[in-house]
């Protein structure tokens, strides 16, 4: 998936998120979940979003799939160009036709993510029956079909049972499954792995991608795990305190981070030839929303701050060297000195 | 609720444990290499298909359920054809009987009136099981919807029924009946249940609602929306199961209550008059003779009482099924 893909790159933008904000009002105060977001994904492509609890990834994914909960959470701005319609100026019911058909998304814990009193058949079926009007019998048919589809073994007899009855990496098939049903063009995936066992997190991964590729759809993965990014992803953004912080395709990122911030996070990646030495983590706690640190977010965390850090916010900067044939931004006043190392 | 087959049925003599281990092997055999085994498990082990199918097998365990089950359905069985077992007529009184104690073909003896207190009795099943299976039908639905309406789509909808179930609960039952069915005029049950629905859906409706609320909150639900589910279909296919779980427990227990109310309205003379037979009419008259003829007050106290508790401990059962806290 890494290598370069010149149809897909040519390909106009399927969903384009621009300038997003969102806000939460509690009775503490505003919460700036995502501020100024940016970033695009093309028909065939992965995007991986990565980035610390509370950096905005799944509010950001939340607001693209119209489930934001509203109040208290609140789009300030921004538009999110989906096949070059602004969804947030369509109706409700608008929406909700694309939610499913044109766009689905998975989440990271499938138990919990499936209707306990419901089989999976059933689950599965409503998919056809929601949005293509089909029979019930029909619909548990196509279920049949799909789970046959995610290579869930003996899909005929399972598909009357019940979610509890399934194992971890069985569940996310049956979600993914539920995904894929009418084959969307936009596919985000929240955390799709997390939840389950390494070995299972590999089988779902190269389920997912696989599926991806026959049904050329864009991948939006949301994850904090750099080493499920590596192998399918073809561009990643970073995003910390409700911003993009870098944005590259992945093999330019894993060769020389451009922000001190990515720095931190490949680091902190424990490495086998490092036994016996202490892991590296990135001192400090992710920024209070309702109080994000003026100037560059990561200011108070890294270890590259000048005083310009404290006061200007940096912009998200077109990153250029010798060799970088794709476009690639970093929202670091010293991403060169960064790339250097 | 689909029933499906289920292979470790047979397991379920052998207590929960048994039973878990031969769904785990059976799991087991059909999972791809590399996946963890392991059922996803409902608590205690039991070898469970769904919440409901579990509630079921948990009920027809309990001797609580069956005791309490047998004695509704005979309730139920003499208030349809009460005839069946009582040959008179609960109306056809002789004076001359007045007060008289049990005799042949009379095991109840006689009330002021001279009427029969077996038949009475028998008869007057019919007046406490209707109106308490209506209360309790009229006050689940009504409470459900108002309370799940307010849950779904909260805001202004919300607060204004939560205000308006709060100036419920602060009329007084009793004091409420006794102000409003004093004006009615009609013999029928209907203005009496029509009271209890009145005063009853704000509990239901407060349950209902947060319920809904907790329901919501699950992540099945947010996925349902995620993949273009509607609001009607989101509250019907996927909440209301998961929520109805906590009405249908209180709503059992309130019918006990609702009986016993019944029988309080009409001893204080504003429930149920006469000709309609009811027990409650019934302690009412007996009420004055107690000293010298007790045995038309406890026959048909007795019958109530037996018939309060067989409705609260079906409820208990079923809360016990139901709330899987409780497992």
């Amino acid at each position: 998936m890494a290598t370069e893909a010149p149809t897909a790159a040519d390909a106009p933008m399927l969903l384009e998120v621009r300038d997003l904000h969102v806000e939460f009002r509690t009775r503490d105060g505003v919460a700036k979940a995502v501020n100024g977001v940016e970033y695009g994904v093309r028909a065939g492509e992965t995007l991986a979003v990565l980035g610390e609890s509370g950096s905005g990834k799944s509010v950001t994914a939340q607001a693209i799939m119209g489930i934001l909960d509203i109040p208290p959470g609140r789009i300030t701005s921004g538009e999110i160009l989906f096949q070059g319609q602004d969804l947030l100026k369509l109706k409700e019911d608008e929406r909700r036709r694309i939610r499913g058909a044109g766009m689905a998304m998975i989440f990271q814990d499938a138990l919990s993510s499936l209707n306990p009193v419901l089989s999976v058949g059933d689950q599965l079926g409503e998919m056809f029956v929601v949005h293509r009007g089909m029979s019930r019998k029909d619909a548990r048919a196509k279920a049949v079909e799909l789970m046959d589809r995610v290579r869930i073994p003996a899909a005929r007899e399972r598909v009357t049972q019940y979610p509890h009855q399934f194992s971890g990496g069985m569940r996310q098939r049956i979600m993914i499954a539920m995904a894929m049903a009418l084959e969307p063009s936009l596919i985000i995936a929240d955390e799709p792995t997390t939840a389950l066992d390494v070995t299972v997190q590999a089988q779902v991964m190269d389920l997912l991608a696989e599926l991806q590729r026959e049904l050329n759809m864009g991948l939006i993965l949301i994850t904090h795990d750099l080493g499920v990014v590596a192998d399918v992803a073809d561009t990643i953004a970073v995003m910390y305190a409700g911003r993009i912080v870098e944005k590259a395709p992945v093999h330019e990122i894993y060769k020389a981070p451009a922000h001190p911030y990515t720095k931190g996070l490949l680091e902190s990646i424990p490495r086998l030839d490092q036994k016996g030495q202490d892991l590296f983590a990135i001192k400090g706690l992710p920024p209070n929303l309702m109080n994000i640190p003026p100037g560059c977010a990561f200011n108070p965390r890294c270890p590259m701050a000048q005083d310009i850090c404290r006061t200007d916010v940096p912009p998200l900067a077109k990153v250029t060297y010798e060799g970088l044939t794709a476009e690639r931004r970093s929202a670091c006043h010293f991403w060169k000195e960064t790339l250097r190392g | 609720m689909p029933e499906p087959h289920d292979p470790a049925e047979g397991a379920i003599a052998g207590t929960g444990a048994g039973g878990a281990m031969d769904l785990a092997a059976s799991e087991a055999t059909t999972l791809a290499p590399g996946e963890p085994g392991g059922p996803g498990g409902t608590g205690a082990g039991a070898p469970a298909r769904s919440l409901w199918s579990d509630a079921w097998r948990d009920l027809r365990r309990n001797p609580v359920f069956i005791v309490s089950g047998l004695i509704i359905l005979f309730l139920v069985l003499i208030s349809l054809w009460p005839s069946a077992i009582a040959s008179g007529d609960p109306l056809d009184c002789d004076l001359a009987n007045a007060q008289k104690g049990s005799s042949p073909g009379h095991p109840f003896g006689f009330d002021g009136q001279g009427c029969d207190v077996y038949t009475r009795t028998v008869y007057g099943a019919r007046a406490s099981v209707t109106v308490g299976v209506c209360a309790t039908l009229g006050v689940a639905l009504l409470g459900s919807v108002l309370g799940g309406l307010a849950g779904f789509f909260g805001g202004a909808w919300d607060a204004i029924l939560s205000r308006i179930t709060d100036v419920f609960f602060a009329i007084p039952v009793v004091l409420g009946g006794l102000v409003l069915l004093s004006v009615v005029t009609s013999n029928t049950v209907w203005p009496v249940i029509g009271f209890m629905v009145l005063l009853g859906w704000p509990q239901i409706s407060r349950i209902a609602r947060g319920s809904v609320i907790t329901a919501k909150q699950n992540d099945y639900v947010q996925a349902a929306r995620a993949l273009g589910a509607s609001n009607s279909r989101m509250l019907l296919r996927h909440i209301a199961p998961n929520a109805v779980a906590p009405v249908i427990v209180v709503a059992t227990i309130a019918l006990g209550t609702y009986i016993a109310l019944e029988a309080t309205l009409s001893y204080l003379g504003v429930g149920l008059k006469p000709p309609t037979v009811s027990w409650g009419i019934d302690i009412s008259a007996a009420s004055q003779y107690i000293r010298n003829a007790p045995h038309m007050l406890l026959w048909p106290a007795g019958a109530l009482a037996i018939t309060v508790l067989a409705f609260i401990m079906l409820g208990d059962a079923v809360r016990d099924a139901l709330d899987p806290k409780l497992r």
